[in-house]
């Protein structure tokens, strides 16, 4: 893992210093609430529903078990005792205290973290493959990368005062782990006759106009990757709309422009940036990447004991191959069925950080479907992590079926919602709790956001659920056909929308269609690929 | 009816004007009608409040009821959480909301 140096540690420290003060003008009443909320928001702090939230960030979804303790301790002393993953890999906090905000950053910069760049108009959190480091289909790892990008996007100049947010992911295998294409910017490493570059993929995104990131470039080149992407931000910068919010995002720009006439201008940029010499020497590239070197494995390939049948089918649904012989990666879910999606209390997350310590060479992921990984773990081990795990309510053993549901905070806690999103998901879970149907299903995956904003991935639901304000009651929309994974697409609204009962119920009708209609191995979205819409309509709406 | 409400400036929490102060109970809350955003004025200045907003609502037996969801759910807490709610000890409480 990256550990930070005098000048991440300076700069960290310098900003909680300043926010204190700021924090303490306000109190004073020294600056109003419009001079202090952007400020606030600079790091990570928003008002919501009930209370100011904090945003964390957890850079490329990767902790050590030190930074998830800190994060259990947050939510012991200043919040109410849980947090809440987060689509994007990182934390919130649902109960901060204004007062007591700087005091809980100071504790937080103590191991290397912040909620600096959480929101506001600038390069957020970097997000990546939880499995970066594991998977056995990987190019590279792709966390250097991540690491180099979140160095280079902190308190960047140029880019702090975007026209709108912007979101980066980075990923280094086929399989798309993390939604890579539904990002402004998507990053694919990949090899050339043997030289590593990247695919660069522009202007995706969800919200209100969900939008697939066209590929601007098959290759850059790794020595002018950041070269590259400076420019595709310049170019962004310099013609992203600031007359319009719901226009701003660089995926209209691509849009409007067309991918060939942003490709064209970003080249032209490029040739410009890449005088400028800020592409890395190789031997920063080297220092950063030791980081993220292997851990010492040296255990012996040994299958574990499949007798007790949940411990098996918790191997079978939520253990994934690892790349090294002898490991395997432990997605734990935090998904029980009726729970709430992505939450955790303080004690669960303190028992993650443990089993990372003593089972998984200190290291954690968080997903953005809301889970948690521990990315290396001996498979003599996995009996051992299993029962910690089911003896802390972790095992649920549904890792991307039906009741895997990724769902935003929806109008239980954001002030943007329309509609609430968990009472949804914990109905639909309940439903379909009995586990031999969920795995009879199979591969489902369902997201629901609150609102337009999306979110909870609702477009990248294989169904997707999108809570509306329909005169003052909450309506329920469905789509079909989304896919956030390498088969990305867009899903698409079936119908008139349904209270929240009876959007339980047309999820259930809809699966009841692709158990009729399915075909060997088939998905949820490959039967409905394959027939298309209609038998669905005709089940639901008769 | 109109409330008055908004969140507390250091804790966060959602407030009510109650004619003269604030209160986190919505049954608190009383009536502005035409005065709110001279009230709503002198206390935000004052800093007492924060992002104050005047909404509509509809006065029941038991006190007013926002008239939107969303002010519902912030007079009373999520509905997942129950336990977090002003009425922790009252199962029956989200059914105000819906």
């Amino acid at each position: 893992m990256y550990k930070y140096d005098h000048f991440d540690q300076s700069i960290v420290d310098a900003r909680v210093a300043e926010f204190r003060d700021q924090v303490n003008r306000r109190i004073a009443g020294e600056i109003t609430e419009d001079q202090f909320k952007p400020l606030r928001l600079m790091n990570g702090l928003y008002l919501q529903l009930h209370a100011y939230m904090l945003r964390v960030a957890i850079p490329y979804g990767t902790l050590d078990s030190r930074q998830m303790r800190m994060l259990a301790h947050i939510a012991r002393k200043y919040d109410r005792d849980y947090g809440h993953f987060t689509t994007r890999q990182n934390i919130q906090y649902n109960w901060i205290k204004l007062e007591e905000c700087a005091d809980l950053l100071e504790e937080l910069a103590t191991v290397e973290m912040h909620a600096i760049q959480t929101s506001g108009n600038c390069i957020r959190n970097i997000s990546s493959d939880q499995y970066a480091g594991a998977a056995a289909d990987e190019v590279a790892d792709p966390r250097p990368w991540a690491e180099l990008l979140r160095q280079w996007s902190t308190f960047h100049p140029e880019f702090s005062y975007l026209p709108r947010k912007f979101k980066i992911a980075v990923i280094a295998s086929p399989e798309d782990r993390a939604a890579m294409r539904l990002h402004d910017i998507g990053l694919e490493l990949v090899r050339q006759n043997g030289e590593l570059g990247a695919r660069v993929f522009v202007g995706g995104g969800m919200g209100r106009t969900p939008m697939i990131a066209p590929e601007i470039n098959p290759f850059v080149k790794a020595d002018d990757l950041l070269s590259y992407i400076e420019a595709c931000l310049r170019v962004y910068n310099r013609y992203g709309r600031r007359d319009n919010i719901y226009k701003a995002r660089i995926k209209i720009l691509v849009h409007e422009i067309g991918a060939d006439e942003y490709r064209r201008q970003v080249a032209e940029e490029f040739a410009h940036v890449k005088t400028l010499g800020i592409d890395p020497p190789l031997a920063e590239l080297e220092r950063i990447s030791a980081f993220f070197a292997p851990p010492a494995f040296d255990a012996a390939d040994v299958e574990p004991d499949r007798s007790d049948p949940d411990f098996a089918v918790w191997l079978d649904q939520n253990v994934k191959p690892h790349k090294q012989a002898g490991y395997a990666i432990v997605n734990i879910s935090l998904k029980p069925i009726g729970g709430i999606p992505g939450d955790a209390t303080s004690a669960q997350i303190d028992v993650m950080a443990d089993l990372a310590e003593q089972y998984g060479f200190d290291e954690l992921r968080v997903t953005h479907a809301q889970n948690i990984v521990l990315p290396h773990v001996a498979k003599r081990d996995l009996h051992a992590v299993w029962q910690a795990l089911r003896e802390a309510e972790l095992a649920d053993a549904n890792l991307d079926l039906i009741s895997d549901i990724i769902a935003c905070p929806g109008l239980d806690y954001c002030s943007l919602a329309n509609a609430r999103s968990i009472p949804v998901a914990q109905k639909i879970a309940t439903r379909f709790a009995d586990m031999d149907r969920q795995r009879d299903l199979g591969e489902l995956k369902l997201k629901i956001s609150g609102c337009i904003n999306a979110c909870g991935h609702h477009h990248a639901g294989h169904i997707g659920i999108l809570g509306v304000d329909r005169k003052g009651v909450e309506n329920y929309q469905l789509t079909f056909g989304g896919s956030g994974a390498e088969d990305v697409s867009i899903g698409k609204i079936i119908g008139p929308g349904f209270d929240e009962d009876g959007v339980v119920d047309a999820v259930e009708k809809a699966t009841e269609v692709y158990k009729t209609l399915r075909e060997g191995d088939e998905r949820f979205i490959d039967t409905y690929r394959r027939v298309g819409l209609e038998p669905f309509k005709e089940a639901i709406y008769g | 009816m109109k409330l008055l409400t908004g969140n507390e400036l250091r804790s966060g929490a959602v407030t009510w004007w109650t004619g003269s102060g604030w209160s986190l109970h919505v049954e608190d809350a009383v009536d502005v009608g035409e005065h709110g955003e001279a009230v709503l004025h002198a206390e935000e200045g004052a800093r007492r409040v924060n992002a104050p907003y005047i909404i509509d609502a509809v006065a029941t037996p038991q006190g007013p009821r926002p008239a939107h969801i969303k002010d519902r759910v912030r007079a009373l807490g999520p509905t997942v959480r129950p336990d977090l709610t002003l009425k922790p000890a009252d199962p029956a409480a989200g059914d105000w909301i819906i």
